[in-house]
């Protein structure tokens, strides 16, 4: 079974956001792999472990920097890794994201295609579906459960629905957006460490998959940011000390006057 | 020459030892402290991704790393738990004699089936009245036939209870002193090998430390390591091997108290303000900055060297004295940065305080390193 997995390089989390100039301001940032991305790719890793065969293929689109990501996860257990990079992508919306890595995955075999439900720095939450429409195959986005059928051709899969489950079959080869919940993503191994050194991660530029420059990247951009903000910041609370029976009458008046929320 | 930036492999490894230290160490470490237990399935975790047995050879089921990468990865296991982190270091003490002396047919038979499994060795070396004094060692190795039989007691030996393998300094004669010394490898069950009572301990408190008692403990003549009398250089080129770890592991101990204190110092507010805009305090980060730094790149050097193959007793002992000092200084200050809360269980690091003064002890006290340091300097 071949099975691609779509990876990004975020912000860490616990990386603490900066606004400069309008923008994010990036200068001390720390890239980690998406989160979400790692439940997809122990999600293929343990396919092919079931199954007893398989390549795992991962595919980033990204700066220089990006390649870390790909280390990562050839650290754990991919056998391969595409870096997709040019000037010409950077700046690219998640349609543009989605438009260059269908272009890449129509040069690869691929049974099974595993992203991340979002990126953790955006939020979009749409490359993944929007590449499904691209190659023209199913997707089941937001999976929690995954089982592959005896003959390796369907999926049944559990998604996230507000207040429940719902149990998805599709055909392969369709696009997994990974949850939460999906596995619990094993550590790379000392050895895999090491090994990364051996391996080689090929650049795939806009000519090489045959992506028209001007149809990624900033100016191809259907959405734009408009501004960026950090959020309020909180307002320091507020003590009731006095009197209970008083305290709590007072309370209940500005909870439904002034936070509007009884 | 010595280059102090990370390749790619070595920030991987550190970033991975991060997350395990992180993720699996610090949040049981309270509760092993409290109650004396020491973690298994840590073991079993850390032995399946590669993170314990990091210095042997890859063909006999380690990670093939140097003392560098493995000093890298103590120093983020450490900051974790030392308790938890002292049994790793003490069973990479127990085989580093392995690695050095064993021939292919040793490792093979001894070192190859124990790496294979989730285990922990031991270095037997102390006694109730050796330590520092190696060449005191009285446990003796008696000579009969194709056998050696031990006898003796070993004292404060880390994973007593617990080693799958034994390394065990005894002597063959009192009387010879250091050239009378002998390494033997002692497998776990070997009918006379029993352990005492566990050490109720003031810090590093996961950690399994007892009396080793060997009572007529046949050993085969194979498990000798080198030749008769080899026992004193190969006990001394073993802990100048391990010292820039143990150092390392210091450096761990320090940072974790230094980032607990920052955390703290930014947070606390007094008279207004948080207590991190006092520069009563802000001398003392930056004290501890100063000290973990310079601590590491000390590190860093006497493991560079020992990768090289050169001697680094000199450098070594430097690095071990310095980053202990410097932990338990860090530590007592970030108890003080802390107040009344620092010195209370609910905040880790009064642990921390405790775990480092172990530091200055084990693994040639510092007293000893001064010694090591002052004679190359009188040389």
């Amino acid at each position: 079974m071949n099975i691609v997995i779509c990876v990004k390089q975020v912000p860490d989390t616990e990386t603490k956001i900066r606004v400069k100039d309008g923008q994010v301001d990036h200068s001390e940032t720390k890239y980690v792999v998406n989160p979400y991305d790692e439940y997809a790719i122990e999600e293929g890793l343990r396919i092919k472990e079931r199954m007893g065969e398989g390549t795992i293929t991962l595919v980033s689109m990204g700066p220089e920097r990006a390649k870390d990501a790909l280390k990562s996860g050839l650290a754990v257990g991919a056998e391969e890794a595409i870096h997709l990079t040019d000037e010409a992508f950077e700046g690219s919306d998640p349609y543009a994201t989605a438009l260059i890595l269908s272009k890449a995955l129509q040069k690869l075999d691929y049974d099974i295609i595993f992203c991340g439900k979002q990126g953790v720095d955006e939020d979009h939450a749409q490359v993944g579906i929007i590449l499904s429409e691209l190659l023209d195959i199913p997707h089941v986005s937001v999976v929690t459960k995954l089982e592959i059928s005896d003959d390796g051709k369907s999926i049944l899969a559990h998604r996230e629905v507000e207040g429940g489950h719902e149990v998805v079959e599709a055909p392969l080869p369709a696009v997994i957006t990974a949850q939460k919940g999906l596995n619990e993503p094993r550590y790379a191994s000392i050895k895999g460490i090491m090994a990364v050194k051996k391996k080689v991660i090929p650049e795939w530029n806009a000519e090489e998959i045959g992506v028209e420059t001007t149809s990624v990247g900033l100016e191809a951009a259907k959405v734009s940011f408009v501004e960026v903000s950090l959020p309020p910041e909180r307002e320091s609370g507020k003590v009731f000390a006095e009197d209970p029976v008083q305290d709590a009458i007072k309370v209940a008046h500005l909870l439904r006057d002034e936070a509007k929320i009884l | 020459m010595f280059n102090p930036s990370l390749s790619d492999e070595q920030q991987a490894l550190r970033e991975l030892a991060r997350r395990f230290a992180r993720n699996e160490i610090a949040p049981i470490a309270a509760e092993a402290d409290r109650i004396e237990e020491y973690p298994w399935d840590l073991v079993e975790k850390a032995h399946a991704i590669g993170l314990i047995n990091v210095t042997v050879p890859e063909d006999c089921g380690g990670a093939g790393l140097g003392y560098f990468e493995d000093c890298l990865i103590a120093e983020e296991l450490a900051a974790g738990c030392a308790g938890v982190y002292s049994s790793f270091v003490a069973s990479t003490l127990g085989l580093t004699p392995l690695n050095i002396a064993a021939s292919p047919e040793q490792m093979e038979r001894l070192m190859k089936p124990f790496c294979a499994e989730p285990a922990l060795a031991a270095f037997c070396l102390t006694e109730p009245g050796a330590g520092s004094d190696v060449s005191s060692v009285r446990t003796r190795a008696r000579r009969d036939g194709d056998s050696y039989f031990l006898n003796g007691t070993k004292r404060f030996i880390t994973n007593g209870g617990v080693a799958r393998l034994y390394t065990v300094t005894a002597t063959l004669d009192p009387e010879l002193r250091h050239r009378g010394l002998v390494v033997l490898v002692v497998p776990s069950g070997s009918p006379g090998l029993t352990v005492g009572k566990k050490e109720e301990k003031m810090g590093q408190r996961a950690g399994d430390t007892r009396e080793v008692i060997f009572e007529d403990v046949r050993v085969p003549v194979e498990n000798l390591l080198g030749e008769e009398g080899d026992g004193f250089r190969l006990v001394m080129q073993t802990l100048d091997k391990i010292r820039a770890e143990v150092a390392a592991a210091a450096v761990g101990v320090a940072r974790a108290a230094m980032e607990a204190a920052l955390g703290y110092a930014k947070e606390r507010e007094q008279f207004g303000r948080t207590i991190a805009s006092f520069q009563a305090i802000q001398f003392k980060l930056a004290d501890m900055a100063i000290k973990v730094e310079a601590s590491r790149l000390l590190v860093w050097q006497a493991a560079w060297l020992a990768d090289q193959g050169l001697r680094n007793s000199y450098e070594s002992a430097i690095a071990k004295c310095f980053a202990a000092d410097s932990a338990m200084e860090i530590t007592t200050e970030a108890v003080q940065i802390f107040g009344g809360y620092g010195y209370v269980k609910e905040y880790p690091v009064e642990k921390y305080m405790r775990d480092a003064k172990l530091l200055q002890i084990y693994e040639g006290t510092n007293e000893i390193q001064r010694l090591v340091i002052a004679r190359s300097m009188l040389k």
